[in-house]
């Protein structure tokens, strides 16, 4: 059994074609675009699916598991007459599903509240609530200049074997609502996190899963994995579950919802598999032209509602081939999304944990975010006055490996300093260190008192009396 | 009025073939299915018609009627546009979500303008007179800044012979009776006109007058004229968006038109509610007084996303028709032409680069194209200013939209992703950028502002182009090795990009610059140079310069002087007359 929701159809035999995991079905009767469909092979078990074009007399179905022991003659399709459904309940919380949304932790099927397609609707920009209110991950180079907001999707662009999943781990672990200032005294502080797998390794989905057992957090986290041996089909289904869940316990219950959904590329191969086999016109590295539409109805399930207190936040992860930032999938997703975190190969040889690259990173719902009753008035003069300080520190550094630090001027040498210090003190944190954003706050200002005056261009003459120097 | 056309035979996404009737006609809007879906014919082969259908369609299935409706996909042109926010096919969205509630749900049927308003109208013409199209009837206070004027439709002439007397109107109610050869018209406030095409006009003129942004390095540097055309590329996160933000809220046009097209849904929702709290400098109006917003945000149809820029253009001509200057905002470009790649794809049509099709630069021509400073059909002067935003993947500047788009814009702000990192905004890069209004406004600048705007500019730009061979050296050798003359270059680079290009749109003060200010700015920032390059001759070191006190006041002017008190930029230059010759005396 599954969460997705059954009905009876129509059952007719006539599969024409087979090619990977689309089946070309001849006279299914009436049958609609995107459409439900069952698969029964030859032993009568089920598969499922769904059309991807229907014309009078025939429809193009993509077979979520595969066709693998499907044959022309044996195989019967059963269209259901219905998009793809789910059940949804507040008691999915603590459960762990299949990519399918079949449980596979040995629990019972969950009882559903409420049934509801998997594409969503789109929302409508007047119903929604703009992000304000900020939430403190405790980490440093996040909180103080990458400052991640409440219905935000901030993205990580990692690459592999980069600690992606141990930084997405100890944001779920820390998250903290710091301002939010409307929230109802009724309301738990603690998020509800959904947590969808694509094609990631066994032992990636042991980590999160040992992960927030040991933490605690499992009670409020709902895992859907689909793993890399898992079939690529399932994935394009895979996340729009996990959002559907998540639109419910947000906009109907009220909760606080973060979302991680990992590995992004995954997801868009899998896409990208169906196109090619389909033969239709490819764009850029044989990604289907849609790519960008399609990512933007998995990503623009993130916001505030008017109509409820609860938020969907998304952290998804993606491995960009090569560490390009320039690839198709991390440069669509950066289009779509309000910011991006980047983890940095140099950084992380280097033994420094987070490795964030700050200076491509960036939160464009920070400005909104921080500042007097929020974090501190001088924070986004700070932030800014960071990223200038460090933006130099790369000019510096690279002349410096030209002529040699001895060579450089006195400001130059000051800026070295401060270069690496920042990476040190203040980039640097440990995987289960927790920093207020006092805190960070403090480690900034004593990194740019390292500065002389009259660099602080960014900062007003009130802060720097005020703060500069004092730590 | 809605007749069956034919059946669906196939459904691909948004993209269906029908049979049925040969009696339609191309870029006809149906309804497509039982749940009546807006959609309209791209395509006639025999007596099968392709059709784009505008609303989420799963479900939709062969065998589903199609109704013809007779017209060509339109805009309702009236009062109560402005202040309005609508989707790719104007529909109100606020109006939707009273109706439907938070998610956009499908078969909606809504009327663009409301019904129900009365307007005091006040007639301006008489019966009896001879009027053609463009015509002015009357008048209506739309908002409490603008008069909207009513015209008669361009397609129309005859002898008017009734004219309501003032007084308080709804939209569809008759405010005149035109006679025409054809019969008697009665006409309303309430117009209709098809998105794809251009409303009509006498002629063009040329655009002399600049488009205030406010904004120092484009109107100073790279500045676009009243009608003209400009495009800002820059990959995500280059600051494109807030660079569009800037000029929605701080341009001198009467009427602003943004539309957000396939993007964020949380940026549009940004501007809907910031922009009635924002205040007008020149009015103390609410900026949403002057502001149509379209909205069709990434995860909304993608067909809708084609007609979104259509339907902002077409209600853009309509208020140049009575005469005003509008600013049209297209944020992102690209993800309309995305829209035509993936419509043409499921087409199955031959691609051209990318897999674009190859009428790409014919449709980006065609949008460009209707900018433009005109004399209307009634002898006004009207413009129609178009910035269209452009996202080239990766930020590569040679992929096929940006590269189209430069062919038919005069006005190119590169956004430059290294110095958008650096968090230097706006992120305009001095060295790819340009603007061809140099030369046409050139008087303009000098009659307001009484500077001679064009050899303060190009001295500018001499000194950006100076630094940027010059840093290629400095890579190579460090500063040192460089002469006092071209390290003061530097210096004085490093004031232009801090004091002067880089802007705070955060920032009360900073966000918007008069031109009288930015002129002086400059004008100070160059006095400096000067007075700098004359104590160097006389043996004073160029590293002794960057610690001047004067140096952190030319950097900090664009916050410390405010627009009313231009004045103070003159006694800065006292100020660098002074602190130069202390230093000349301590080298002498």
């Amino acid at each position: 059994m599954s969460i997705l929701a059954k009905y009876k159809g129509q059952e007719v035999s006539g599969v024409s074609r087979i090619e990977g995991p689309i089946v070309v079905v001849e006279s299914p009767g009436v049958v609609g675009y995107d459409e439900v469909v069952d698969i029964y092979d030859e032993e009568g078990k089920i598969r499922q699916g769904r059309v991807l074009e229907a014309g009078e007399n025939f429809a193009i179905v993509e077979v979520f598991s595969g066709t693998t022991g499907l044959s022309i003659d044996n195989t019967r399709v059963r269209f259901q007459g219905r998009p793809l459904r789910i059940s949804v309940s507040s008691e999915m919380l603590g459960r762990i599903f299949n990519g399918l949304g079949d449980p596979i932790d040995g629990g019972p099927e969950p009882l559903a509240d409420k049934y509801a397609n998997i594409n969503g609707l789109p929302i409508n920009p007047a119903a929604r609530k703009y992000p304000r209110d900020y939430i403190q991950t405790g980490i440093s180079t996040i909180d103080g200049m990458n400052t991640l907001v409440m219905g935000q999707k901030l993205p990580i662009f990692s690459g592999n074997g980069l600690p992606h999943d141990q930084l997405a781990a100890q944001i779920v672990t820390q998250a903290d609502l710091g301002s939010a200032v409307d929230r109802p005294q009724s309301q738990t502080t603690e998020f509800a996190v959904i947590f969808a797998a694509m094609g990631i390794k066994h032992d990636q989905a042991a980590f999160f899963r040992d992960t927030f057992t040991k933490t605690g957090a499992l009670s409020r986290v709902a895992m859907f994995l689909n793993l890399a041996d898992d079939p690529p089909v399932e994935r394009i289904v895979t996340p729009r579950l996990a959002l559907t869940l998540a639109e419910y316990l947000a906009f109907d219950l009220g909760m606080h919802v973060l979302v991680i959904m990992t590995d992004m590329t995954s997801y868009c191969e899998a896409l990208r598999q169906i196109s090619n086999i389909r033969g239709e016109v490819p764009s850029r590295k044989g990604y289907p032209g849609y790519l960008y539409s399609d990512l933007a109805q998995v990503y623009e399930r993130t916001g505030r509602i008017k109509l409820s207190y609860g938020s969907i936040t998304q952290i998804p992860i993606l491995t960009m081939p090569n560490d390009d930032i320039t690839h198709p999938v991390p440069d669509l997703t950066g289009y779509i999304s309000e910011g991006q975190v980047v983890l940095d190969r140099s950084l992380f040889q280097k033994g420094i944990y987070p490795p964030i690259s700050v200076l491509p990173s960036l939160s464009r719902l920070m400005k909104d975010g921080i500042g007097a009753g929020k974090t501190r008035a001088d924070h986004s003069h700070l932030a800014a006055q960071l990223y200038a300080a460090f933006a130099h520190v790369q000019e510096i550094r690279a002349l410096a490996s030209v002529i040699g630090e001895e060579e450089m001027s006195s400001i130059d040498q000051q800026y070295l300093a401060f270069g690496n210090q920042f990476e040190l003190g203040f980039v640097r944190q440990d995987h289960d260190e927790n920093r207020s954003i006092e805190e960070t706050l403090r480690l900034a200002w004593k990194l740019l008192s390292m500065l002389p005056l009259e660099e602080l261009t960014r900062l007003t003459a009130d802060e720097i009396d005020q703060y500069f120097g004092k730590f | 009025m809605a007749i069956e056309i034919g059946k669906i035979i196939w459904v691909n996404g948004p993209v269906v073939r029908v049979r049925g009737s040969r009696e339609v006609r191309m870029l006809e809007m149906v309804e497509v299915g039982e749940e009546h879906l807006i959609g309209e014919i791209i395509g006639l082969n025999e007596d099968v018609m392709t059709v784009q259908v505008y609303e989420e369609n799963s479900g939709m299935r062969p065998g589903e009627p199609v109704f013809g409706t007779g017209m060509s996909l339109s805009v309702e042109l009236g009062p109560g546009l402005l202040r309005s926010i609508f989707d790719g096919i104007q529909r109100p969205l606020p109006v939707m979500e009273r109706k439907e509630g938070t998610f956009i749900s499908r078969g909606v049927k809504l009327t663009s303008l409301y019904r129900g308003s009365l307007w005091e109208f006040t007639p301006v013409i008489k019966e009896g007179v001879e009027v053609s199209g463009g015509a002015i009837l009357g008048s209506v206070p739309e908002t409490n800044a603008l008069e909207h004027f009513i015209m008669v439709p361009p397609t129309l002439k005859g002898v008017i012979t009734w004219i309501a007397p003032n007084g308080q109107y709804k939209l569809e109610e008759p405010i005149a009776k035109l006679l025409t050869p054809s019969g008697e018209h009665d006409l309303s406030m309430l117009q209709h006109w098809p998105v794809r095409r251009p409303r009509p006009f006498l002629q063009r003129e040329t655009p002399n007058e600049l488009l205030i942004t406010g904004q120092r390095i484009l109107d100073t540097f790279f500045p676009l004229a009243k009608g003209g055309a400009a495009a800002i590329p820059g990959g995500f996160g280059a600051g494109k968006t807030i660079t569009q933000h800037q000029i929605a809220k701080w341009s001198n046009a009467d009427i602003v038109i943004y539309i957000g097209c396939g993007e964020r849904g949380n940026e549009m929702t940004e501007v809907l509610q910031e922009f009635p709290d924002l205040i007008d400098p020149r009015n103390n109006q609410p900026l949403m007084e002057r502001t149509v917003l379209i909205a069709n945000t990434s995860n909304m149809p993608v067909a809708a996303r084609e007609a979104s820029i259509y339907t902002g253009i077409t209600i853009a001509e309509y208020y140049r028709d009575m005469g005003y200057d509008v600013a049209l905002m297209a944020d992102s470009t690209s993800r309309w032409a995305e829209a035509l790649r993936e419509i043409s794809g499921r087409l199955e049509e031959m691609p051209a680069e990318e897999g674009y099709p190859a009428y790409l630069g014919a449709r980006l021509a065609e949008f460009y194209e209707r900018a433009g400073k005109v004399k209307t059909l009634n002898h006004r002067q009207g413009s129609v200013s178009v910035i269209g935003a452009v996202s080239p993947p990766g930020g590569d500047f040679s992929e096929p939209v940006t590269q189209h788009t430069r062919r038919y814009i005069r006005t190119f702000w590169a956004l430059d992703k290294a110095l958008a990192s650096a968090r230097h905004f706006p992120s305009v890069n001095w060295l790819n950028s340009y603007s061809e209004y140099v030369d046409t406004l050139n008087d303009w600048w000098t009659a307001k502002t009484g500077y001679d705007w064009q050899e303060l500019r190009s001295q500018g730009m001499e000194i950006m182009n100076e630094e940027s061979r010059l840093s290629q050296i400095v890579q190579l050798v460090g500063p040192s090795a460089l002469p006092d003359e071209q390290r003061l270059i530097l210096e004085t680079a490093r004031l232009i990009k801090e004091g002067f290009m880089q802007q705070n749109a955060m920032d009360d003060v900073d966000t918007f610059t008069t031109i009288e200010k930015q002129i002086k700015m400059l004008d100070v920032i160059l006095y400096f140079h000067r007075r700098a390059e004359k104590a160097i001759q006389l043996g004073v070191f160029a590293s002794a310069l960057h610690s001047l006190d004067v140096v952190t006041t030319i950097i900090r002017m664009k916050t410390q002087v405010i627009n009313r008190n231009v004045s103070q930029l003159d006694e800065i230059r006292a100020q660098i007359d002074r602190e130069l010759s202390e230093l000349e005396q301590q080298y002498v």
